[in-house]
Formats: C-alpha cells, sequence, structure tokens
C-alpha cells in the first residue's frame, strides 16, 4: 500500500479579479467579479513508503497547494487522496500524529522563548514518551549541531539555526511522512549543505517518506531519485530525477581543452558557445549532433581533453519554466 | 483525559513563561488601564456635583444612583471585565488565519479554540497578579462605598459570574475571530463590537439606565460582561438569591452553551472555507 495516493485531486481557488483605478474599485464595492484559479488540476501519482520525492515547479505551480491538501490544511475541489491511509482533510488526530508539514517560510516554534520550550510542548501535544523526548532531542541537536542552543530564545537564532530547530520540532514525533516545502529557502550554503546532509541521513536511517519541494536544484540533486514535475496544476512529469535533462532538454554540453593556449575562432559553427576559460571551451548543441560534432572537432583540431555533459538540471528547469511562463503566463496570485 | 489535562497544562505553563519575558512593557500596559478608573472616578464626581435630584435621605441622585453607588458600580464593572475583557482575542485569530499561521493548529493534533482558552488564561493570570495590588487598594480606599458585605452565597455567585463572564467573553471575541475566515479582515467589525460592549455591556452606565432600550438589552449576553456581577454585589432587583439571580445564571449558562456551539459551527464550516493563502 503505498504512503501516499492521489486520484484526480483538485483545487480551484476563486480569486477577486480587481480591475484598474477608482472607479473600478467604487464599483467592485457593488459588484465583484470573481475567476476561478486551477491551483491543482486533477493530478493523480503515488509515492511509497520510504520514498523521498521532489515535487518541482515554478512559483504558483501547485506544489505547495497540493502539500497543503495533504497535510489536510486545505479542502480540495475534487478528487480523492489517502494518505498513511488517511483522508488528510478529516484532519484525525490518528493522521496528524503520522505526519509533519515544514514550511521554509513559516515559523511554529515560540518566538520570544527558547526552542526547548516549543519542544516540551510538542512532548506533550504529541504524547511522546519522556525516555524516547530525551533521547530524540540528543540524537536530534547532535545530528543538527545546535546542541548548545537550545536553551537560546528563538528570535535571537540565525535562519539557518531556527530552520534546524523547525525540523527537530517537527521530527520529535517520529513522523513517518515529512512534507517539506522550501526547507532551505533563504539559507547561507553552510546551512543548506547541514539541511541536506541531515535529511539524507535521517531519511536513510528512519526509511521515512518525505515530500519535498525546493527551488534550490542542488537540495533536489543530494536528496532525490524521483521527481514530479508541476505546473500550471497539472503533473508534467513522474519519474526518476536523471530522466528529466533527458526529457526537457534538447541539448547537450561539450567541454573541449584544446592543446595549445588559445581557443579556435570558428567554433560557432560547431555549437553555441556560452563560457570560454582559454584553452577550455563548453559547446551547447543539439542532442542528435552529437556523435558528427564530435567527429568534425576531433579531426579538425588537436585536442587535449573532450567529453559529452548534460546540461545542470538547474539550467534545463530553468528554461521549462521560463518556456512555460512565457506560453501561458502564470496561474495563481 | 489525564493526558490532555497535562497538555493543557503545559500550554498554560507555555503562555505564562511567554507572558513573563516581555514583563515591564505588561506591568506598565496594566497598570496604565488604571489611570480611566481614576479619571472616571473624579468625571462621576463632577457629573454628581452638577446635579439637583436629591433622595430621600437629602443624598444627590441620578435615576436612582447616589455617588457612591455609582463609583461602587462603576468599580464593580471594571471588576468584572478583568475577567470578561478578551483584548488581542480576535484580531489575533484573524492574523493568525490571514497569514497562515493558523496551519499550526491544524496540523498539529490540537484543539485551536482549547489552545487559545489556555492562552487567554495564561493572560488573565499574569493580569492578575501584577493587577491584584492596585484593585485591592482602590477597592480599600472606596470600601465605605459598597453598601453591604456579602453573604456566603452570594460571593459565590459573583465568582460564578466573574467566571462565566470570561467564558462569555472569550467565546464572543473567538466567534468575531472565525468570521475571518469569511472576511480575512474583522477590524471594523471588532470596532462596532468594542462600541456595543462598551454601551450594553453596562460598562459605561449601568443598564438601568438605558429606559426602554435596557429591556432589550437584557434579552442580549452583553450584560453578563460587566453588569451581572456589579449588580449581584449590589444587590439589584433581580439579581439576589432567591429574588431572580440563579434564573439569571442558568441564563448565562445557557448563552455560554449557545456560543461554544456556534464556535465549533464556524471554526469546521470556516477551515472548509479556509485557502492557506500567503505560503
Amino acid at each position: 500500500m503505498p504512503a501516499i495516493s492521489v486520484r484526480n485531486l483538485s483545487k480551484i481557488y476563486r480569486v477577486f479579479r480587481k480591475r484598474e483605478g477608482l472607479l473600478a474599485s467604487i464599483r467592485g464595492l457593488f459588484h465583484r467579479e470573481y475567476e476561478p484559479i486551477h491551483a491543482v488540476d486533477g493530478i493523480d501519482f503515488e509515492v511509497q513508503r520510504g520514498e523521498m520525492v521532489a515535487f518541482l515547479g515554478p512559483n504558483g505551480a501547485g506544489k505547495t497547494t497540493t502539500l497543503k491538501l495533504l497535510s489536510g490544511l486545505i479542502f480540495p475541489t475534487g478528487g480523492e487522496a489517502t494518505v498513511l491511509g488517511h483522508v488528510p482533510w478529516k484532519r484525525e488526530n490518528a493522521y496528524r500524529r503520522r505526519f509533519s508539514l515544514v514550511m521554509g517560510q513559516k515559523n511554529q516554534l515560540w518566538w520570544d522563548l527558547p526552542a526547548q520550550e516549543s519542544f516540551r510542548l510538542h512532548k506533550e501535544i504529541y504524547r511522546i514518551d519522556s525516555d524516547q523526548f530525551d533521547r530524540r532531542i540528543q540524537e536530534l541537536t547532535d545530528l543538527l549541531e545546535v546542541r548548545d542552543l537550545v536553551g537560546q530564545p528563538v528570535r535571537e537564532l540565525s535562519l539557518g539555526e531556527r530552520m534546524r530547530m523547525e525540523l527537530i520540532a517537527a521530527l520529535l514525533h517520529s513522523p513517518d511522512l515529512l512534507l517539506l516545502d522550501e526547507p532551505t529557502i533563504g539559507l547561507d550554503v553552510v546551512s543548506q549543505r547541514k539541511v541536506q546532509q541531515f535529511l539524507k541521513y535521517y531519511q536513510k536511517e528512519r526509511q521515512i517518506t518525505v515530500l519535498l519541494t525546493s527551488h534550490y536544484m542542488k537540495d533536489v540533486e543530494a536528496l532525490c531519485q524521483r521527481a514530479i514535475i508541476i505546473n500550471e496544476g497539472l503533473i508534467k512529469h513522474d519519474g526518476p530525477l536523471e530522466e528529466i535533462v533527458d526529457r526537457f532538454s534538447q541539448h547537450k554540453v561539450i567541454e573541449i581543452q584544446f592543446a595549445g593556449a588559445n581557443i579556435p575562432e570558428d567554433l560557432d559553427s560547431f555549437g553555441e558557445v556560452f563560457e570560454t576559460q582559454p584553452p577550455r571551451v563548453k559547446l551547447r548543441i543539439p542532442r542528435q549532433d552529437v556523435p558528427a560534432t564530435l567527429n568534425a572537432l576531433l579531426d579538425r583540431f588537436t585536442i587535449e581533453d573532450i567529453s559529452v555533459v548534460d546540461r545542470p538540471l538547474e539550467e534545463v528547469m530553468a528554461e521549462f519554466f521560463t518556456d512555460s511562463h512565457n506560453d501561458s503566463g502564470t496561474r495563481l496570485p | 483525559m489525564l493526558a490532555s489535562t497535562r497538555t493543557n497544562w503545559v500550554i498554560l505553563k507555555t503562555c505564562l513563561e511567554e507572558r513573563f519575558i516581555y514583563r515591564a512593557d505588561f506591568a506598565f500596559a496594566t497598570l496604565v488601564r488604571f489611570l480611566p478608573i481614576i479619571t472616571q472616578v473624579f468625571l462621576w464626581g463632577a457629573i454628581y456635583s452638577g446635579a439637583t435630584a436629591k433622595n430621600e435621605s437629602g443624598e444627590t441622585e441620578l435615576n436612582n444612583y447616589t455617588y457612591h453607588e455609582m463609583i461602587a458600580y462603576y468599580l464593580l464593572a471594571m471588576l468584572a471585565r478583568a475577567f470578561s475583557s478578551m483584548p488581542g482575542l480576535a484580531s489575533g485569530i484573524a492574523r493568525d488565519v490571514r497569514d497562515g499561521t493558523i496551519k499550526k493548529y491544524l496540523t498539529q493534533p490540537i484543539d485551536m479554540l482549547g489552545y487559545l482558552f489556555w492562552h487567554r488564561i495564561a493572560h488573565k493570570l499574569v493580569y492578575y497578579v501584577i493587577a491584584t495590588g492596585p484593585f485591592a487598594l482602590i477597592f480599600f480606599l472606596c470600601r465605605s462605598y459598597f453598601p453591604r458585605a456579602l453573604d456566603g452565597p452570594t460571593f459565590l455567585a459573583l465568582v460564578l459570574a466573574l467566571v462565566m463572564g470570561f467564558l462569555t467573553g472569550f467565546l464572543i471575541e473567538a466567534l468575531i475571530g472565525l468570521v475571518s475566515f469569511w472576511f480575512l479582515e474583522v477590524s471594523s467589525l471588532l470596532f462596532i463590537y468594542m462600541m456595543l460592549n462598551y454601551f450594553l455591556s453596562g460598562h459605561m452606565i449601568p443598564l438601568d439606565w438605558l429606559g426602554p432600550v435596557g429591556e432589550w438589552v437584557e434579552f442580549l449576553p452583553f450584560k453578563y460582561l460587566a453588569y451581572v456581577p456589579a449588580a449581584i454585589v449590589l444587590g439589584k432587583q433581580g439579581y439576589v438569591l432567591g429574588g431572580g439571580l440563579e434564573q439569571q445564571l442558568l441564563i448565562e449558562a445557557t448563552w455560554i452553551a449557545a456560543l461554544l456551539i456556534l464556535n465549533r459551527i464556524a471554526f469546521a464550516r470556516g477551515v472548509r472555507r479556509y485557502g492557506a493563502f500567503g505560503g
């Protein structure tokens, strides 16, 4: 039985459409126009227990709405979902004890109190046994390297430290499912790495199911093997992460190191030169032209090193999202 | 049951700790609230000094209240409001709905209204710790204005009325806060409520001064927020044991039950509408 099973799930928001100008505002007092926004438009997917899946998409694609539906925060307009055997929006306590939702932009800890006070409150709310609680606090604070900070008021912590405390609070009750919405947003590189390493280790150790949204492709590459790409409320891809580049990128990158100190001048005829650091150069070429281009380059120049690589995931996703955006405009406010 | 009591105790304890963090600001805000009491005492003094109507004993009287009775009434109304006023409750709920902080109540195995209830108790307890001294001093200084010492049963009825006033005030404001599931901004609604509350609870003037309007006010729950506890101490007609007080308290308990049901319905319907905007 999958941990998450979603069938034809949809969420339509009714959004007030305000026209420009004072007159329109006055008219809006008497007659309002609403527009339906299909935040999630009949999606289907399953996540098996112990899987760590990335949920990718541009802003307003429907990622966070899906997480909100799965956590029972909002009711769907249509469709079905079962998570850990529960219908999320029924909000049964038995379900709420088994998952955690962490939103990178929302603080759940008591701002003015040390994090340990929030942890103690969680202990009671989730009915955690005292021995287990002590053990978990010790384990999690050690893993996230915040042991000395639990007695410090949350408002005095850095963003990275605060996010690590949020993760501890979310994991204290050993949830079977962790829903992470942009957990590394705004964090510096060191904190991002720490959070990534921790999540990877913890998921592997506990075999919990994780659904993660992030705009940082480095998070995704470091943590997930499978990705679901959502755009305009629809699933555009569901499969192994490495397939994304194959599927959405029509280009490959040839990295060349020439034998001399310089690079030849007429490389443009082979492909798009997008990075030069003599004697190195990077060419972007259509996927189907790779063998012919390689032959031509090797015939014509003295080359010390040459390799063909996929374009970085980040670049492919950015291009894909930009194209989608240009095609249809942004869907959500 | 035991686990739930423990949870509520920890919520209460954590809220108390939080309230003590900004102790200077809280103490200052609490003490400043006593200033209107003093100015009001002087205001009533000025009003009575200009009045000409006298009672049988030759004392100045307005609508059956002597100056001393009026000051006693006002102080008792303030005591009742120390229980029934809920500063920041409705606006806090509205803010949580608007900015998405409400998520923690919806995704964790806790009851939002229960959580807010214990949070409010902590708020009140800290308030009483700070306000007891000044209140005791004012009541001591004005002790001769109070007409009678309360017997045991009447005192218990007063305590019950104060506690039920707390529950009534909490449930009315929570209900206004829950309206934010429908209208994100409730500040105007809250303003209207504050105005009505000030007038219809007996905070501004005793309800028996309102004439025919007062008869209507009898059917509303606002009077339990200020007037009823004061009327019990002053022994007003209809508010003495064996003379209607029991029925009044029973009606108040019915109001509380009705408001609780309304809160539950509003919450259940509200979360169905909730769009969780704001990330």
